[in-house]
């Protein structure tokens, strides 16, 4: 697992959300961000619960489960909780980490004033739940 | 049964043991106070020739950031009074109790260095702890049987569990170019040495506040340097941030005083004849930044001395500097390598709003060190958990009471609980103090766990996880002006939460 400053920053730099920050606003991030370690099976998100954050893979991969049912699986690069952070509600499912996880989590307060100082992460946000709905509504289709 | 192996003038010779545990910091003798109290063979173990670990030399100015109040709105020495008082160490015996107030001077409810040394060096005489103090824990690996092998300067110990309270020690450093060359914070020369100096302090976290605000009537300009923001506690509402008492440069730099508190990051640092010159970008405010000093110090932070646990199969995080954790404090990559103390911050527990638990300093350790002592001794020595009886009439003003008293509730909001099952079988059952995340992640019975959390409006409130048909729900209580959660609209709300556990 990459552990220096520079593999951190490396590693961010090759996520999609943070593709368009100058290596100085991805220092930023790093230490905005607190980084968190999951064992395999342990919940991440739990649905129902409040207070929670958003959370970026870095590594390792993720189930979503709603009512006990793994609904998809998120992966590097992937993130979750964003909703519930910006909409100030409950998860509407567990995230349960299915193999060793570790990710980039901050706080809804944190969140908002993140993504306002830094319009490029907000589009790619909104260019990948746009890409979401869509595959939801194919399902659904 | 597994004993204590014998010989020698020094306790805990090499051998055998249950458990052992590294480490005579507050965190190490909380960890074999309760082991020993609850009657679990072990072997306590330090490199120091004495206790107090970090305490014996830090913080650098001498004052600590955790309060004790002589005189509180509860009686010293009671259970209550444990919120007020953030660097005793727990007992059971009343004259164990509350002694880090009775070893200060009076002129600030900040306890100095040498009297929180003091007062753990008290419990660690009263108590009679034994520690076997200049013996080097330095190798650890793993026997056929499952069993851990821990080598020291003194010999080899086997055991079942190893409780690592080693603390977060090591001076860490970024790998910035030219980072390498700076002093650390812990490298901080007497202050006579900075007056009229130009400084430039790397980091805005409280090392870096304190070392800023120790300096303040020596260096001619300080510069403090990091990529993000400040964050201060009273903005917050968590002491993982910086604290109020360190916060005077932090005017000077709004007033314009000639301190500054700059959002940048750090390029690169090269010596510049007798100095240094300083390369960053600015974060929140874009822009090249080249900053001239007479001194550079890295107020960067520490890490754990994990060894070779690593290589042991200990998982590590936040850049290796901390080990991940269960909730109940061991590896979940390593199992029976256990932790405790500061370093006990990995497990990360709900973390609700961002809040962080207050596991990184005393007054919120001490209380997992009792816990993980209790997990230890009922998995590995047969201890019963007492799980009195709870009247169904009480339920509501126990953990009322709970909410608006207990230091453990306070001390670790969002992270610690007290839990009441309701089984069938026996009735209402006081599990008593549990991880808040081992609750909610579990399953059993119906069951309520009650925590007090800080929303991120800085609301104090009871929090109520209600398990009912293996489902757990979280419920907020009102708030109250005087914190009091005994009051009739407490006892309502929670009454009629509860209801249907109760009948």
């Amino acid at each position: 697992m990459a552990q220096s400053r520079e593999e951190l920053l490396d590693l961010l730099a090759g996520l999609t959300l943070f593709a368009d920050l100058a290596p100085p606003q991805l220092e930023a991030a790093v230490h905005t961000f607190d980084e968190e370690w999951f064992g395999e099976g342990q919940r991440v998100l739990r649905q129902g619960m409040s207070g929670t954050g958003f959370y970026v893979i870095l590594e390792g991969q993720a189930a979503v489960r709603i009512d006990g049912e793994d609904r998809a699986t998120l992966g590097r690069g992937e993130f979750f909780g964003e909703v519930s952070a910006l909409l100030d509600d409950q998860p509407v499912a567990d995230v349960v980490a299915v193999t060793p996880l570790r990710c980039l989590v901050l706080h809804k307060a944190e969140l908002e004033s993140f993504l306002l100082a830094h319009p490029t992460v907000m589009l790619r946000m909104l260019q990948a739940e746009a890409r979401r709905l869509r595959s939801a509504n194919r399902w659904r289709g | 049964m597994e004993g204590v192996a014998a010989g020698g003038d020094r306790p805990h010779p090499p051998g055998h043991y249950p458990v052992v545990v590294v480490g005579s910091g507050p965190g190490g003798l909380q960890t074999g106070y309760w082991l020993k109290r609850l009657g679990l063979p072990h072997a306590l173990l330090s490199a120091d020739d004495g206790p107090a670990g970090m305490f014996r030399k830090w913080p650098f100015f001498q004052r600590l950031i955790t309060w004790t109040k002589p005189f509180a709105p509860v009686k010293r020495g009671t259970r209550e009074y444990e919120w007020y008082d953030w660097n005793s160490l727990l007992a059971d015996e009343p004259e164990l109790r509350a002694l880090a107030p009775g070893e200060m001077d009076g002129t600030s409810y900040f306890p100095s260095r040498p009297e929180m040394e003091r007062g753990i060096a008290a419990f660690a005489g009263k108590a009679a702890i034994e520690v076997r103090y200049g013996c080097r824990w330095e190798g650890t690996r793993r026997l056929d049987d499952g069993r851990l092998a821990i080598s020291t300067s003194d010999g080899e110990y086997t055991c079942r569990a190893a409780v690592f309270a080693v603390g977060t020690t090591v001076p860490w450093k970024p790998g910035v170019p030219g980072m390498e060359d700076v002093p650390h914070y812990a490298e901080t020369r007497p202050v006579r040495e900075y007056a009229g100096r130009r400084l430039a302090i790397i980091g805005k976290r409280n090392s870096g506040f304190e070392l800023a605000d120790g300096l303040l009537p020596w260096a001619r300009q300080i510069v403090l340097l990091s990529p993000r923001p400040a964050r201060i506690s009273v903005l917050t509402h968590s002491t993982a941030a910086a604290r109020a008492r360190y916060l005077q440069p932090f005017e000077d730099h709004l007033l314009g005083g000639g301190t500054f508190v700059l959002d940048a990051a750090i390029e690169r640092i090269e010596r510049v004849g007798g100095g240094w010159r300083v390369h960053a970008a600015g974060t929140t405010r874009p822009g090249a930044i080249v900053l001239d000093a007479d001194e550079v110090i890295a107020a960067t932070g520490f890490t754990t001395p994990l060894r070779d646990l690593p290589d042991l199969g200990v998982a590590v995080f936040a850049q290796g500097r901390l080990p991940a954790q269960t909730h109940l404090w061991e590896s979940p990559s390593a199992p029976g390598v256990f932790f405790a103390g500061s370093v006990t911050q990995g497990s990360i527990g709900l973390k609700k709003y961002g809040i962080p638990s207050n596991s990184a300093a005393v007054h919120g350790f001490r209380y997992n060190a009792r816990i993980l002592a209790e997990h230890l001794a009922e998995t590995l020595g047969g201890w019963e958990r007492p799980r009195p009886v709870v009247e169904a009439e009480s339920v509501v003003p126990y953990l009322l009471r709970e909410a608006t008293r207990a230091p453990e509730l306070w001390n670790q909001q969002s992270y610690l609980a007290r839990v009441l099952t309701f089984q069938p079988d026996r009735g209402i059952i006081d599990d008593g103090i549990r991880p808040l995340a081992q609750f909610v992640d579990g399953t059993g019975p119906d069951a309520v766990a009650v925590a007090v959390e800080t929303d991120a409006d800085g609301d104090i409130h009871p929090a109520v996880y209600v398990r009912r048909g293996g489902r757990v729900a979280d419920h907020v209580l009102p708030s109250d002006r005087l914190l009091d959660f005994t009051t009739d609209e407490h006892r309502a709300a929670l009454a009629a939460l509860l209801g249907d556990l109760m009948s």
